[in-house]
């Protein structure tokens, strides 16, 4: 389950985002409340900022305009993860990338083996631990990723298409890693391409469309019935 | 027989008997430039990542500074070093000119543009890559160019080897600043200029083929060190 002693980041409140880069708007006034214990996919087609809202809320972008906060603080927390759609690793052995991570969060001796030792078991690569993490498979790598993520313990975890450049075995994978660290009661922020995988995984959905949120509901509702048209034409695969 | 295969006769004689002048010439070629090599690397890496990695006014305006030292005349730099330690000069009281530190002092500012140059290169590169991973984990910049510095090693390795490649045959700085002094300052390519322009060729040649080997082996040792990165670490 998400570390107590850094569960200080949630609720996330997005009120009236905005990026914009070179000119160009990518998010417009965006307003959105991540709560603990969701898992929210983030939908919508290319270009509609589905990443760069992942980015403001995990903090790694700062809005042009608009506020967020982190359970009530300005500051970004500690306490969240993110996994990037291409696994980015160093080139070290997998167990020395979660170790790096773990360093980086204080967690040393042996609680930090015994985070190792878990989180590798957790994705399956525990006889791979001493193997350098950038000779593993697409799908090894990305599995490691979210070891290195799960290893934090953190109470929110983001997933950029964690699954868009794997096969459909490795996918399932993935996917059921995800839903193991949700259900240790990590709150998960994803966004995908994959409507399928969008249904097994969503409690809840955000769609964008053009930088702007269109639409937000409990994801049953939004698969059966959504409120917008424009939800509703993403649905039949008019702006796939 | 001709000149050429007589004198290239005399100097395979000379390597493999080792002979002692020959020897003594070589280890301080290796001295010297080894030296400035790490000199340059312990100068040169923290520039060229700082410029990497930084965000400041006046970056590229620097980086095309840095760019552009790389092609340093040895001669001018040679010069330089000259009037900074001549009994004259600002450095004159510390008596190195003439000697393998003026030489040494003389390689390292001649080759720390390249190495933070092309490390500069080297680091911006995985930044692009590693840069959001890191800021994710909250990895703080000092310890975020530490880590690029230590996940391109290898890469880094090859252009400590291409500098050092650089000290070992420059020829026109070690001239003036270290005199070509026998026994003294006398390296390798100083060496080959004053024999050659003295006839004997043996001794010459002699170095000739030993600076070829050394240049080869660092070559095959850059080849070497990228191949088995590339199947080690990926």
């Amino acid at each position: 389950m998400a570390d107590p002693d850094r569960a200080t980041g949630l609720p996330i409140a997005c009120a009236g985002i905005a990026i914009e880069r070179n000119g160009t708007r990518i998010l417009h006034g965006v307003d959105l409340t991540i709560v603990r214990g969701t898992c929210t996919l983030i939908l919508g087609p290319n270009g509609s900022g589905k990443s760069t809202l992942l980015r403001v809320l995990h903090g790694l972008l700062t809005p042009s305009a608009g506020t967020i906060t982190w359970g009530g603080a300005p500051t970004r927390p500690g306490g969240h993860a993110m996994v990037f759609q291409r696994a980015v690793l160093l080139r070290r052995s997998a167990a020395a990338n979660i170790r790096y991570a773990l360093d980086l969060a204080g967690v040393r001796g042996a609680e930090a083996d015994a985070r190792i030792d878990d989180a590798l078991g957790e994705v399956g690569l525990r006889p791979l631990a001493a193997r350098s993490a950038r000779v593993l498979s697409g799908g090894e790598q990305q599995r490691l990723a979210l070891a290195r993520a799960w290893a934090l313990r953190p109470e929110a975890l983001f997933l950029d298409e964690p699954t868009a450049s794997l096969d459909p075995k490795a996918s399932r994978a993935v996917e059921e890693i995800v839903r193991g660290i949700h259900a240790r009661g990590t709150t998960i922020v994803m966004t995908t391409h994959n409507l399928a995988q969008a249904k097994r995984l969503a409690r809840d959905v955000v769609f964008l469309q053009e930088g702007r949120l269109v639409e937000q509901s409990p994801a049953h509702e939004f698969f059966n019935a959504p409120r917008t048209t424009e939800a509703a034409a993403f649905l039949e695969g008019e702006r796939l | 027989m001709n000149t050429f295969s007589d004198s290239l006769s005399l100097a395979a004689g000379l390597v493999t008997h080792f002979d002692p002048k020959l020897v003594e010439i070589v280890l301080l070629s290796l001295r010297v430039s080894l030296t400035a090599t790490v000199l340059s690397a312990c100068i040169g890496l923290p520039i060229g990542a700082a410029i990497a990695v930084g965000r400041f006014s006046g970056r590229q305006a620097l980086t095309v500074v840095l760019n552009a030292l790389m092609g340093l005349p040895p001669v001018v730099v040679g010069l330089v070093v000259y009037l900074l330690l001549s009994r004259a000069g600002p450095l004159g009281m510390f008596g190195i000119l003439f000697t393998p530190t003026a030489m040494i002092v003389a390689q390292t500012i001649l080759i720390t543009p390249i190495i933070a140059a092309l490390s500069r290169q080297i680091v911006a590169d995985a930044w692009g890559e590693y840069r959001e991973q890191l800021l994710s984990l909250g990895a703080p910049t000092r310890v975020a160019v530490l880590t690029l510095l230590w996940d391109t090693r290898f890469s880094l390795a090859i252009v400590l080897l291409a500098g050092f490649g650089r000290a070992i045959a420059e020829v026109g700085a070690v001239m003036i600043v270290g005199g070509n002094i026998d026994g003294v300052t006398r390296v390798m390519t100083t060496t080959i200029a004053l024999e050659t322009s003295k006839g004997d060729l043996p001794l010459a040649l002699a170095l000739g083929l030993v600076l070829i080997a050394l240049v080869l082996i660092v070559n095959a040792l850059a080849q070497y060190t990228r191949d088995w990165a590339r199947v080690r670490y990926g």
